[in-house]
């Protein structure tokens, strides 16, 4: 039976992410309090895991490092379907960056066990740098493919999947064990169930800080990032708007005007 | 500083044996970066038979061309094509190594970073030196602009979006040396391209697109993102899309215009029922005319366009379709 590691995020709500912003004054995070949720393209990753259990039979784990908070969406994900939860959590792992955040999870994944399959949303709707799952595979010393939209072959040890890139595809051919990150049009995601959540119940979150990952402080979060952020800035502004008012009418009339000047009509 | 920096380095990429436009811009900006901190530009490339673009490359701006030039390197291989950059990364100790955000440079940037315990920052949309020489990396944030800097290890690796940087001008007398690669054959990797098929892009191909129409999650459903679809296609226009767009599955990825989407310059925007989140908007900053339609008379986005209508999406397009159908047909 595969074992599988869906590696997931707790994020800001994207529908509310924009309520996150630099200070115009004190160039700081004003953090408007947007409620965590599972990040989008990680409810792919959660579902081609879900897949591969019901086609071939597999052992799912869901992985995540995060505040206490992120403990909701492990949750959400056992109740999916997933069979059990890990979160990594400890104030030493604050303010990681990709590099410092994939290590953090391979330590996760080699403590609880190296599996056949990792699964990863392509990006994260806050960070957006899709770096963690490759960063992931190489920590763990195994192979990636990025931005998978299909996977085509998955009955043995050696998968075909599709990926994309520009105007395209590739066709790629990979052996177990691999780490895949996965695009949205992979698959349509489940919505949760009753039945699920009531299965989640008995499903075990367990959740271990720096101690019982024996990692150094100086190799997690903040102080285990290559990268950090030195200045914020809010955007100047270089066009000044003019509002089009009237009635619904008049307002097409005069964007109708705009059209015709760019030679759009 | 005491002692000059290691090299600038791009790692250039092509398909066909054509060099990506984005390869040449990021290489124009590493001659920049080159000549402020007083070191050479690097470049590497890997393909079969693409000696021709190797020249290229050093008409561009670089001054030494790693060239691994083999038929098992036509296309992006994972495994190969990290193993020859971190080799000779490790030899040749670069300061600052840049990539180009497409498919190939968003898979390997990570791969090589974390081989050479460094950082990475993606989808830059600038790329400076601060007073100590060390590379500001800006993206945008938080509805402004981040700086993020690598300030110990090296080499600092960014990548960069198409479009970002300008095309820097050739110069087919430049001289520079093309250094051929001993690379080794080692066809048994774990995971292999097999094959790369180009599909035929549908539509008005953004890129060129002289308008473009962006719709956002203002949208509100599938059938709210199929009116500004009809919209697009009624004027000929570029269609594009915002993050949230994507998410919700009402379109694909390759309409995404943005920092970690594509980078557009037509002659007219118009934005559709999107709220104005920096991601976005950087994508687009090119464009002449700029036109917002959303329902939040306070939405950010109207602080980045000349022209705001307030009103809602989902009622005005189909008013805007009915209309310009109206004067397409007289």
């Amino acid at each position: 039976m595969l074992n599988v590691i869906v590696c997931v995020k707790a994020v800001p709500d994207p529908k509310e992410a924009d309520r996150i912003r630099i200070d115009p004054i004190t160039k700081t995070l004003t953090r408007g309090n947007v409620p965590l949720v599972l990040n989008p393209l990680d409810r792919n990753a959660i579902e081609a895991a879900l897949q591969l259990k019901e086609q071939y039979g597999a052992q799912v784990a869901v992985i995540s490092m995060g505040p206490p908070q992120a403990a909701k969406i492990v949750k959400e994900c056992l109740a999916l379907g997933a069979d059990r939860g890990l979160l990594l959590s400890d104030r030493a792992f604050g303010g990681a960056d990709a590099y410092a955040t994939a290590y953090t999870l391979a330590k996760g994944i080699e403590k609880i066990g190296l599996p056949d399959v990792v699964f990863c949303g392509m990006a994260s709707s806050d960070g957006s740098t899709e770096w963690v799952g490759p960063m992931l595979a190489t920590f763990l010393g195994m192979t990636i493919v990025t931005l998978v939209t299909e996977i085509v072959e998955s009955s043995g040890r050696q998968w075909q999947v599709k990926a994309s890139v520009e105007n395209g595809y590739r066709l790629v051919q990979v052996d177990l064990p691999a780490v895949l990150t996965v695009t949205r049009e992979l698959n349509v995601p489940r919505a949760l169930s009753f039945s699920g959540i009531v299965k989640a119940r008995k499903k075990e979150i367990l959740e271990w800080g720096i101690k019982k990952l024996e990692l150094q402080e100086e190799s997690v979060g903040l102080k285990g990032s290559p990268t950090i952020v030195s200045k914020m800035m809010t955007r100047e502004r270089k066009r000044q708007v003019e509002f089009i008012t009237g009635t619904r009418e008049e307002k097409v009339e005069r964007l109708i005007q705009e059209l015709v000047d760019a030679g759009a009509l | 500083m005491t002692k000059s920096p290691g090299p600038v380095w791009v790692i250039a990429e092509q398909t066909d044996r054509r060099l990506l436009t984005v390869s040449l811009q990021v290489l124009g900006r590493a001659r920049r970066l080159a000549d402020q901190l007083g070191t050479h530009v690097g470049a590497i490339l890997l393909g079969d038979k693409v000696e021709d673009a190797a020249r290229q490359l050093v008409a561009a701006g670089a001054d030494q061309v790693y060239l691994g030039d083999a038929p098992h390197l036509a296309i992006y291989q994972s495994k190969a094509y990290t193993g020859i950059v971190v080799e000779l990364a490790r030899e040749h100790q670069p300061d600052i190594l840049l990539l180009g955000s497409t498919a190939m440079g968003r898979e390997l940037a990570p791969l090589v970073a974390a081989r050479l315990e460094t950082g990475l920052t993606a989808h830059c949309i600038d790329l400076l030196l601060d007073e100590n020489g060390i590379l500001e990396q800006q993206v945008p944030a938080y509805g402004g602009l981040i700086s993020i800097i690598c300030p110990e290890r090296r080499p600092q690796m960014a990548t960069v979006a198409k479009g970002v940087f300008p095309n820097p001008e050739l110069d087919e007398s430049r001289a520079g040396e093309i250094v051929r690669l001993d690379v080794p054959e080692n066809l048994l990797w774990p995971v292999r391209t097999l094959e790369i098929v180009r599909e035929e892009p549908k539509g008005v191909p953004l890129e060129t697109a002289q308008i473009v129409v962006v719709g956002g999650a203002g949208a509100g459903d599938a059938a709210g993102w199929q009116r500004i679809v009809e919209l697009a296609h009624v004027l000929y226009a570029g269609l594009g899309s915002t993050r949230p767009v994507v998410d919700e599955g009402w379109t694909g990825l390759e309409t995404m215009i943005g920092q970690s989407g594509k980078m557009v310059s037509p002659t007219l925007y118009i934005g559709v029922g999107l709220s104005g989140e920096q991601q976005h908007m950087v994508g687009i900053t090119g464009a002449q005319v700029m036109v917002a339609i959303n329902n939040d008379e306070n939405a950010p986005v109207f602080e980045q366009v000349d022209f705001g209508i307030v009103d809602d999406c989902r009622e005005f397009v189909p008013a805007l379709i009915e209309r310009i159908r109206e004067i397409q047909s007289t």
